[in-house]
């Protein structure tokens, strides 16, 4: 039998205070700190007020739009699960505002806290499915709830106005005294507002230990029975939460527009706001939110150009991205910086 | 707007029945059940592919309508521009599928065989909307209309019941590849190759069986059954831009009710879309293809696996 | 000598002379086969409080099956099994680890891109029944991340706590597995191959941070080293075929000529 000196340095005791005490909560502390790029970043965001005026509607369509891809990006870059159908939530809260207006009831924030709500319950009702299915069968669940209520908005025209989309809304001022102007700064500032309050609770549920459980999911959901963890709650709580501010996104777009067009519910928007995630880089933070600045900005300054084009640059880029740059925009520029930081 | 066009899943245009509204209930239920079964056999030479590489190396390929968009151009173009009979296009059909499915699967598709289903979800929808794009950038966005030979688009009569002659050869040449795909699989070396390398792959490995060859090669020749079925489509439901991914739709629900690599369950619930989607056109055609999705979800919900899975 | 091979023992009492304390893990006549083949057949274990079972066999005797029949993570045909007297046959796999009942994977299954820090503060979350908390920052847990430091430290990995897991050398990884589990504060620890694909030189790190493991837990373990084994078990169960063919005490089992025969060689020298 082999003997081998035991190193004093190995103990299987606790080790005993060092000289320097280290506080390892410090080492969590600084990843979750607020970066000063941050915010230069959220001012940044005021600047079409001042600058680009003529652009602020489709500030307030990327704002919305962010909010979306930032809400998907919970279920698919931080949880680790496949969604092909997002815009279900995004489109049934737009519904909802939109009909809460249309039908008399015209004002603002109580109408987007309705929107939300609705979304957020759909969400829950399909959460227990999505908790219970995985691989090719969770994609073509999602992908089919998609199209199910796609079709559904489209058959109930009485309703939705199907093809048309839901006309007749009129939004009332909010508070009372900010009218939703035609040159969109009342909607650029309610839907900057509105995505940075729900970054904002969004960042904190990533920093904090279920944001850490939804982590450990993604990276292996094999070990996390094994530490005692229930992923189909935690799977139900997030997709829930993801829901809610899909469709908040949703009733921001519907209220902002004051018109509901048929595709917020479609494969179309849910595969876009994926394209825009990946594109970002999914599971960091703000890659919701570049991926869509770069690509409406792009759709936007390209829309003269002939939509074959677009779509073949699109899927070209797709490609591209997927087998280049996995982690999207923002991940390869954390890998780049992680690995400049460490050289000594 | 073009681009909402290019796009809009529209449906499959009512089937003109030429005598059907007069004639009495059964002749008619009849003709619904053969058209809707030759619909649903013409989704299986489509999907029948996409259950089996789905199944053997798990890899989410929703570009698979891409390939059956290509056979169809293919016949298209040999027709049109070069007089070709239209079965002589049948085999360039599947041949140039396969070759497109050969060259992607070296140069794209293997970097991300143990990639996630969302990673290769987006890859393969990219390479849609490039081929959409591609597709009506040369052919246009319209339907592309073939003239089929004369004996081919008539209708046999039997008595009170009348049958088109295509569907009829539908049926016939989908048996048939049905036939040779089930054969090859149980009686040939290959074959059990095939087998062995679904059921565990590692142990296929392990056993010598050269895998990657094996799947590239069910690749090609799954591929190109989607081109095949792309060429035979043209007829049926016509080739358009958009068939891509219109009709995936239709071959993903072959494939996750049916269970991956079953032969047996893509037959079944491709027969069974067929019909119950012609019946449900006929009869109850305000209610759209909603139906037929939430039947899909819950069958999923009920059997994730699907209803003939293996495992 | 008799060698019984399927032990019947009633809770509460001992297992083997000298080993006090009531029996925490037992199993009773597990059964599990997939299709004609079987990799569980009449599995009747029954482990004492402190015990120190080494659980050994040929490639492909069921080792690992029978872990993954005790931890739930696989269903077994019949038989039952029990965690301090109380039958978990049909308990999730997540409520048995709430239970004490832990183990470590043969092949690292760990969180790549999670620190070491961060994987094993996730670890004491859950069983502190803190990981469901949403609304409040990770780092506002001192306790929790200091417990984790500590866990850490004493398996000497506190160093490279800050690095991601994929980064850690191969040796570092395998005490993170244990590391993992340790944080969940088990009763009963089953040790899948430990020392897997860790050279000689560093696994000696690994199983002096076993053995220093308080006496209070029970552990099991799966090894193929020999010198490891009879340094570290107490007790041996030797498994061919799904089938346990014996148990007994080292000394025992070494002389044993069938397990000599089927696992030993005839070569061995104590």
């Amino acid at each position: 039998m082999s003997e081998t000196a035991i190193p004093s340095s190995i103990q299987a005791a606790p080790a005993s205070p060092a000289a320097t005490p280290v506080d390892p909560s410090s080492f969590l502390r600084d990843k979750v700190r607020w970066r000063w790029f941050e915010t230069v970043f959220w001012l940044a965001t005021l600047l079409p007020f001042f600058v680009a005026e003529t652009y602020l509607i489709l500030a307030s369509q990327i704002a919305i739009t962010a909010l979306f891809a930032v809400s998907l990006d919970l279920i698919v870059g931080y949880s680790g699960l496949v969604s092909l159908g997002h815009a279900v939530f995004f489109g049934f809260g737009a519904y909802i505002a939109g009909l809460l207006s249309k039908y008399g009831w015209g004002e603002p924030l109580t109408g987007l806290l309705v929107a939300t709500a609705g979304a957020t319950v759909l969400g829950y009702l399909i959460s227990f499915i999505i908790a219970r299915i995985t691989h090719f069968a969770l994609i073509m669940v999602t992908l089919g709830l998609c199209l199910l209520m796609f079709e559904l908005a489209n058959k109930a025209h009485w309703l939705t106005g199907g093809d048309d989309g839901l006309q007749g809304m009129s939004m009332w001022p909010i508070f009372g005294i900010f009218d939703f102007d035609l040159y969109g700064y009342t909607a650029y500032a309610y839907s900057l507002i509105g995505l940075f309050l729900s970054f904002l609770v969004i960042r904190r549920i990533i920093n904090s230990p279920f944001g850490l459980s939804l982590r450990g999911m993604r990276e292996n959901v094999r070990r996390m029975p094994a530490i005692g963890a229930s992923i189909k709650r935690r799977i139900q709580v997030i997709y829930t939460i993801s829901a809610g501010f899909a469709g908040l996104a949703g009733g921001l777009l519907a209220q902002t527009t004051q018109f509901v067009a048929l595709d917020a519910l479609s494969f179309q928007r849910s595969a876009e706001t994926l394209v825009m995630l990946i594109l970002g880089g999914a599971g960091q933070l703000y890659g919701g939110i570049i991926g869509a600045m770069l690509f409406l900005v792009a759709r936007d300054q390209l829309a003269g150009m002939n939509p074959q084009f677009w779509y073949f640059w699109l899927g070209l880029l797709l490609v591209v991205v997927i087998v280049f740059l996995p982690n999207g925009i923002l991940g390869s520029l954390a890998k780049l910086t992680s690995r400049s930081r460490r050289k000594p | 707007m073009e681009r909402r066009a290019l796009f809009r899943r529209g449906r499959l245009s009512r089937p003109a029945y030429p005598n059907v509204n007069g004639l009495p209930v059964t002749p008619r239920i009849a003709s619904l059940l053969f058209d809707g079964f030759a619909y649903g056999m013409l989704l299986f030479v489509l999907s029948v592919g996409l259950s089996v590489t789905l199944g053997m190396m798990n890899f989410v390929n929703l570009a698979h309508g891409s390939f059956a968009m290509i056979g169809g151009y293919t016949t298209v173009t040999l027709m049109r521009s070069w007089d070709w009979p239209f079965f002589a296009t049948l085999p360039v059909a599947f041949l140039m599928a396969a070759a497109m499915a050969v060259v992607l699967e070296r140069i794209v598709y293997r970097r991300l065989y143990g990639a996630s289903d969302l990673d290769q979800a987006l890859l393969t929808i990219g390479i849609v909307f490039m081929s959409i794009a591609s597709a009506a950038y040369i052919f246009g966005t319209t339907q592309q209309p073939i003239e089929m030979p004369a004996y081919i688009r008539g209708r046999v009569e039997i008595g009170d019941f009348s049958f088109g002659v295509y569907r009829i050869f539908l049926v016939c040449a989908a048996l048939v590849i049905t036939a040779v795909l089930v054969l090859g699989l149980d009686y040939t070396r290959f074959g059990a190759r095939i087998r062995a390398a679904v059921d565990n792959q590692r142990m296929a490995r392990g056993l010598g069986i050269n895998v990657d060859w094996i799947f590239a090669v069910t690749f090609a020749i799954g591929s190109g059954l989607a081109g095949l079925g792309g060429a035979l489509a043209i007829e049926v439901v016509g080739l358009d831009p958009n068939f891509a991914l219109k009709y995936l739709v239709f071959m993903l629900i072959v494939v996750a009710v049916g269970g991956m690599a079953s032969i047996r369950g893509a037959f079944i619930t491709a027969a069974m879309l067929g019909i119950i989607d012609m019946f449900s056109k006929y009869y109850v055609p305000e209610v759209g293809a909603f139906v037929l999705y939430a039947v899909m979800v819950g069958l999923l919900v009920w059997r994730p696996a699907g209803l003939f899975a293996r495992r | 000598m008799s060698i019984s091979s399927s032990p019947t023992l009633a809770s509460g009492t001992s297992a083997a002379p000298g080993v006090a304390g009531p029996i925490v893990l037992e199993t009773r006549d597990l059964q599990k086969k997939f299709g004609s083949l079987v990799v569980a057949k009449d599995i009747s274990i029954a482990v004492p409080q402190g015990g120190r079972y080494a659980l050994i066999g040929p490639n492909g005797a069921g080792k690992t099956t029978l872990i993954n029949l005790i931890t739930g993570m696989l269903k077994p045909d019949s038989g039952a099994i029990f965690l301090n007297g109380q039958d978990i046959t049909q308990m999730a796999p997540a409520t048995r680890v709430k239970r004490g009942l832990v183990r470590t994977f043969q092949i690292n299954t760990l969180f790549p891109t999670l620190t070491a820090l961060e994987a094993v503060t996730l670890a004491v979350c859950e069983r502190r029944g803190e990981a469901g908390v949403w609304w409040r920052s990770l780092p506002g847990y001192g306790e929790a991340i200091a417990e984790a430091y500590d866990i850490l430290s004493s398996l000497n990995l506190a160093a490279d706590c800050e690095r991601p897991t994929r980064e850690l050398a191969y040796g570092q990884q395998r005490l993170l597995e244990i590391a993992l589990a340790l944080a969940t504060k088990p009763s009963v620890l089953l040790l899948d191959e430990p020392a897997a694909g860790v050279p000689r030189s560093e696994s000696a790190e690994l199983f002096t941070a076993i053995a220093g493991l308080s006496k209070e837990i029970t552990i099991l373990f799966i090894e193929h080293d020999m010198n490891v084994v009879f340094r570290f078990a107490s007790r041996i169960i030797v498994m061919v075929n799904g089938s346990i063919l014996v148990e007994g005490a080292p000394a025992e089992i070494s002389a044993d000529p069938r397990v000599r025969e089927v696992y030993l060689g005839s070569g061995y020298h104590d």
